[in-house]
């Protein structure tokens, strides 16, 4: 049997509506199956990278320091590396706190937000730092590919990842470009 | 006699006086536009209806047809500009698609559709921008104005009005409503005022109408822009002739 493609997937400032989107392929999922295979995704549960991938799927733009390094060691180890939704193309929905500074966004939020009580922007070491503004991927690494849609439709999903291992140019027909 | 030029090979009858937009679009033959409507005066500022003739970039919806003119149109040269042209309208701007009222039924994610834009290449400006919610019936989004003007000639033009400017220069332009307070709501603007309807992006939209027609049955779900825009303009063309 030929090798599997190697799969890695994420979702960073998303929202997993692009997973869903992905597991929505339903039944050609089995025969997803027989030609892929995944490492780290949030459908295994697998936290990290174990070996160089074929592909990497990104669900969500960045938003925190932690996203930032995800995103990093995902350019590292895939070959191709694919923005999927409008998250991941434009920030999406969470940039639209980009319109704020980030000390506006926390104290709407943590201080005078309805029914807060002992006010305060919470400071845990754990928690990690957001960035000041939430940025697209292309912005911080290079994307090979771009799949547009909030969530891109299980039938654009399908179209690029069976184009793209039938080795063709994998851009999607008119009809499957959507930014909603 | 008719005169007639050529659009990438195909011969394209013209009457004197039309321009090369004016000529193909009234043979089927779609070029991508966004500041032209056919019942304004063109304003020749989104360039997305470039076409090179003789060698030389021009605008369409400006350019006299000519006589044996031979106009490259439909190259991928042209529509790769095109598609750069749509991305750079997009990261200049703040463009939510997945929450905007006007998806679906927008002619700049319709263009961008058109073009095949997948990605925004360029970095995102996430500019800011003041919103104008200040009238009961129509609303301002400036994060969604592409600046084509559209409003302000169709205030002038076809309302009889002269509700929006264009003030500040390049990318700091902004449109600007002419009132005592610079806000809609002490201007004369109405929800049925062509200005509205025609703003080809989510940037003036009718309040307590946005997500009337679910998705699947909105205009460009079910047609592309191009069918939709040739059949409009051919049935403007059977009345005004
Ligand atoms: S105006 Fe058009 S392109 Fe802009 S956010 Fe709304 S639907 Fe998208
Ligand atoms: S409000 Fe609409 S019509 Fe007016 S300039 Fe902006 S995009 Fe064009
Ligand atoms: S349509 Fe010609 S420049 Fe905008």
């Amino acid at each position: 049997m030929a090798e599997k493609l190697k799969v890695a997937t994420c979702s960073l400032a998303g929202c997993f509506g692009c997973h869903m989107s992905l597991l929505d392929i339903d039944e050609r999922l089995l025969d997803l199956l027989e030609v892929v295979e995944f490492d780290r995704s949030p459908i295994n549960d697998i936290k990290h990278i174990s070996q160089p991938v074929d592909l990497g799927l990104i669900e969500g733009g960045v938003c925190n320091a932690e996203n930032v390094h995800v995103l990093h060691e995902f350019r590292k180890m895939c070959k191709i590396l694919v923005a999927v939704g409008e998250c991941g193309i434009t920030g999406g929905l969470p940039s639209m706190r980009n319109s704020f500074t980030l000390k506006e966004c926390l104290e709407e939020a943590f201080v005078r937000g309805v029914g807060t009580e002992n006010a305060h922007i919470p400071d845990d070491p754990e928690i990690p730092l957001l960035l000041d503004k939430v940025r697209p991927l292309h912005h911080i690494v290079k994307i090979d590919y771009f799949l547009p849609g909030c969530p891109p439709s299980a039938d654009a999903l399908w179209y690029f990842l069976t184009e793209l291992m039938a080795g063709n140019d994998p851009s999607l027909p008119q009809e499957l470009i959507h930014f909603d | 006699m008719t005169s007639s030029f050529f659009l990438d090979g195909k011969e394209i009858p013209f009457k004197e006086g039309q321009t090369v937009l004016q000529a193909a679009m009234g043979a089927g033959q779609y070029i991508p536009h966004l500041c032209w409507r056919p019942e304004l005066e063109p304003h020749s500022s989104c360039r997305l209806c470039i076409v090179i003739i003789s060698g030389k970039p021009f605008s369409s919806c400006t350019q006299p047809a000519m006589e044996g003119q031979k106009v490259e149109c439909n190259t991928p040269k042209l529509n790769a500009m095109r598609r750069a042209v749509t991305q750079l309208l997009f990261v200049e701007g703040n463009h939510y698609c997945p929450s905007c009222e006007e998806s679906g039924n927008c002619k700049l994610q319709a263009t961008a559709y058109h073009v095949g834009m997948q990605d925004s290449h360029f970095p995102h400006q996430f500019p800011i921008r003041e919103r104008d919610s200040s009238h009961p019936r129509v609303n301002l989004d400036r994060d969604r104005c592409i600046r084509c003007e559209t409003c302000v000639r169709a205030s002038r033009e076809l309302d009889g009005k002269n509700v929006f400017a264009i003030h500040g220069r390049g990318i700091k332009s902004r449109l600007a409503v002419n009132s005592p307070t610079s806000l809609l709501k002490d201007s004369g603007i109405s929800p049925d005022d062509m200005a509205v309807k025609l703003c080809p992006t989510g940037a003036l939209t009718v309040k307590r109408v946005g997500f009337e027609w679910p998705i699947g049955q909105r205009i460009y779900d079910k047609e592309s822009l191009a069918t939709i825009e040739l059949r409009e303009y051919a049935n403007q063309e059977a009345v005004h002739g």
